[in-house]
């Protein structure tokens, strides 16, 4: 029987994925603070911990300011640290985003992406994520369970690269993917150990060679420690295949930088990242089955950019139509669909891009409202403008 | 149990704070430090609050310490030092390494005001490790702005004196009451003149399996307006006029380790120093009765505490 | 500086801000009267940098390249032994 076949399927919530992935990562310290909807994750773990099932440490610190410190506090000592947030939690451990990054620790973390306050919300949207997408964290967004089970793994392996040493994030939609249950295949735990290994950080907190780490810079060489960070990040754009490569190899499940369904056919396509990807995904089928030539490139690595893989499913389609779960205000377009933009011009390419905003603050996407997405395609006279799907007048 | 001080001759030769550092000349702060990681393990490892402590220590590419040394922000020392010691424990567990004594340094604006929760929460928690706070009394590194830890009317740049103001309106934040409160094994106050008190005091505190606290006063001349060779004198001043009483509290037990019974009068630690100047002065000679018996009230409620909390001799 | 010459990460190797020379801070500088001294170390103990040196068999000196001249080697001396004087 090879290790594909050996698994069993197991139902099992978005967070408990993540869960059930950091127990067989040998992961010495958890440091987290509770956040609907990313609470079933740390009481999971802690129910792990009762077990003896989870050997390390799990520090249930007392905000997340705190729980991005104490794991940058743990990572310096070279063991494998975790954490997960969502919304005002990732908001409120900003600063010690670009720290950790800074830093080059391979602190791995999963966000249940939920809306930013005010006023005070549960559900999701990416507005947390995209709020800190220029922390030098490497991202990922999840369309499904057994995919961020999947997910988790492959980040210690991708940021304790010593070529990458940057942390990531494995992003999926708050209550529609953490609450969410699916079957997951769980991978052997002995082969879950080999491929993660053990990390070995060379820069660490050592007495028989102290360090300094943290230090004060000058405008003579801070610009230069960034182009290390930047360095890392195009970095991993490479390593990541071969980590997906060596993920391959022992479940016998692969993603991807970007997912792209008729890209090479279609005359419309749509770019989305996030759950929504499946169900957009879903509406082109059904309009392709009815004659209709559309596609959906999912894009599941946000950062590093996949800036070639995105041009190169991009390149033949007419008309583009880029969708944000997330606001940003006074920009002329979402997030994702500003960065469609500037990879398609940079490329030459003068493709008509629409960006189109949706699911604000949980507001649901269906397969209807995706085939009404697709039929607003159609309409040249709609492009160049941030159109705000679903929102009531 | 912890080694004792036999004497100064007995400390380490190597030096766990490199000169050439950029600290003032005459800078408290780094006689606190050094006496304390003289008096510490070898293998500590450091945590360190943005502050005056860590801004001149470490320019890159230069560093002054001796020791496993990070700092990343300023109001996370002690959960910085958390995952350090947890990091440590989880590693040792497996058998990928030992554990260190860690030691959070943190000054009196990243511990009192910005760090507290933090160290609230480390406290709490229970992690084995010691606190530092190198109290100078202010803002210093930002430039002498004012702190939970200043004191009742002391001039800072943001409590200015002047017709309607005498300087600070509130009494400095009782930190010694807060952490004793978190239960921990042993929490104490030191000054930088009294070397062997401090000393003693760090030890103990490593040998506790829990966390510990130590409330470190750390005169600064450019803040308090004195003459630069005056530091240490400035701080044995402190304790002398009971301004700053040094004192242990283990496990809830309080103890004066220097006690004051004849203080020398609190004009002439005020008058020493700029930053009191104003309070000499007879328009605030209401303000000054306040200073002197708050100063004296603390005392002798330490005293009280001594006697209330001092252990039931066994008969 | 150039690129290649920074650490990863602003990375400091511990303790060589010894290389980093403070003797230009000093206005005044510290002379101790050896007959005087007894190597009772409490310069050294309350020295900032530090910059009193203690040496095997040898009363303590001061270490000039990192002296700042505050003083308080002076003023704490219980011999008397230090004066500070004016830097040459």
């Amino acid at each position: 029987m090879t290790a594909v076949e050996a698994v069993k399927t197991v139902p099992m919530l978005g967070d408990e994925a993540v869960a059930e992935a950091v127990k067989d990562c040998d992961v010495d310290v958890v440091s987290a603070y509770p956040i609907t909807p990313q609470t079933i994750i740390v009481e999971k773990l802690s129910e792990f911990v009762a077990s003896g099932e989870f050997k390390g440490e799990f520090i249930p610190v007392e905000s997340e300011h705190s729980a991005m410190s104490a794991a940058l506090g743990a990572s310096l000592t070279g063991a494998r640290v975790f954490t997960a947030t969502s919304s005002q939690g990732l908001a409120l451990m900003h600063e010690m985003l670009y720290n950790v990054s800074g830093l080059r620790l391979p602190v791995v973390m999963a966000v249940a992406n939920r809306a930013l306050s005010a006023p005070l919300v549960l559900n999701a949207d990416h507005g947390d994520m995209m709020g800190s997408r220029d922390s030098g964290w490497i991202q990922f967004y999840a369309e499904n369970v057994e995919e961020i089970y999947d997910r988790t793994i492959q980040l210690f392996r991708l940021s304790e690269d010593p070529r990458v040493l940057l942390p990531s994030a494995i992003n999926f939609e708050g209550f529609i993917l953490s609450h969410d249950m699916e079957g997951v295949r769980l991978l052997d735990g002995e082969q879950i150990r080999k491929f993660v290994g053990r990390p070995k950080l060379e820069q660490r907190l050592d007495p028989e060679n102290p360090k300094s780490f943290g230090a004060l810079a000058s405008p003579d060489n801070y610009y230069e420690f960034k182009m290390q960070q930047v360095e890392g990040m195009k970095a991993a754009l490479g390593v990541f295949k071969e980590v997906e490569k060596e993920f391959h190899a022992f479940s016998g499940r692969r993603y991807g930088a970007v997912d792209a369904y008729n890209t090479d056919q279609a005359n419309r396509i749509v770019v989305i990242n996030g759950c929504a990807s499946g169900t957009i995904r879903a509406a082109a089928r059904v309009l392709n089955r009815g004659g209709d030539n559309v596609g959906v490139l999912a894009v599941k690595l946000y950062r590093p950019f996949p800036t070639d893989e995105v041009v190169e499913h991009l390149r033949d389609a007419d008309s583009v139509v880029v969708m944000d779960r997330s606001v940003s205000f006074g920009a002329p377009s979402g997030p994702l669909a500003a960065d469609v933009k500037s990879a398609l011009k940079s490329a030459g390419l003068d493709t008509p891009v629409m960006s189109l905003v949706y699911g604000i603050g949980g507001r649901d996407f269906s397969i209807e409202d995706g085939k009404k997405v697709f039929a607003m395609s159609k309409d040249k006279g709609a492009y160049g403008t941030t159109f705000m799907y679903g929102v009531k007048n | 149990m912890y080694e004792p001080i036999k004497g100064l001759k007995e400390l380490p030769t190597d030096e766990p704070l490199a000169p050439g550092h950029r600290l003032c000349a005459g800078c408290g702060a780094p006689i606190a430090l050094r006496q304390i990681l003289l008096a510490a393990p070898k293998d500590t490892v450091l945590a360190n609050a943005t502050g005056c402590m860590e801004v001149s220590t470490v320019i890159y590419p230069y560093s002054a310490w001796n020791r496993p040394w990070v700092h990343s922000a300023f109001e996370n020392t002690a959960a910085v030092a958390s995952g350090i010691e947890s990091g440590f424990k989880a590693l040792a567990r497996r058998g990928e390494g030992k554990e260190h004594p860690v030691i959070a340094i943190g000054g009196d604006g990243g511990t009192y005001d910005i760090g507290f929760q933090a160290l609230s929460g480390a406290l709490e928690r229970g992690h084995r490790f010691l606190y530092v706070c190198y109290d100078n009394e202010a803002y210093m590194n930002t430039g002498i702005q004012r702190s939970g830890g200043t004191p009742l009317g002391a001039w800072t740049t943001t409590t200015q004196v002047g017709p309607a103001e005498f300087g600070k309106r509130e009494n400095k934040k009782d930190l010694m009451g807060i952490v004793v409160a978190h239960r921990v094994p042993y929490a104490a106050t030191a000054a930088i003149s009294h070397w062997r008190d401090l000393m003693i005091k760090v030890r103990k505190a490593l040998a506790q399996d829990g966390p510990t606290f130590l409330h470190v006063l750390a005169p600064c001349t450019r803040g308090w307006r004195f003459e630069m060779a005056k530091t240490v004198k400035m701080a044995k001043l402190a304790v002398d006029t009971r301004f700053f009483p040094l004192y242990e509290v283990e496990n809830g037990v309080y103890k004066i380790t220097v006690p004051v019974p004849n203080p020398r009068p609190a004009e002439e630690y005020l008058k020493a120093q700029g930053r009191y100047a104003h309070l000499l002065q007879p328009q605030w000679a209401k303000q000054l009765e306040t200073v002197k018996k708050e100063v004296d009230a603390n005392y002798k409620r330490l005293e009280r505490l001594a006697q209330f909390t001092s252990p039931i001799p066994a008969t | 500086m150039s690129r290649q010459s920074l650490s990863e990460a602003a990375v400091v190797q511990g303790g060589n801000s010894v290389e980093y020379t403070t003797t230009g801070w000093r206005v005044n500088r510290p002379v101790i009267d050896e007959a005087k001294c007894t190597n009772c170390l409490i310069c050294w103990i309350y020295c900032p940098e530090p910059a009193i040196i203690r040496h095997e068999n040898a009363k303590v000196t001061i270490d000039y390249d990192h002296c700042k001249g505050c003083g308080i080697c002076e003023v704490e001396c219980p011999l008397k032994a230090i004066k500070m004087v004016r830097e040459p």
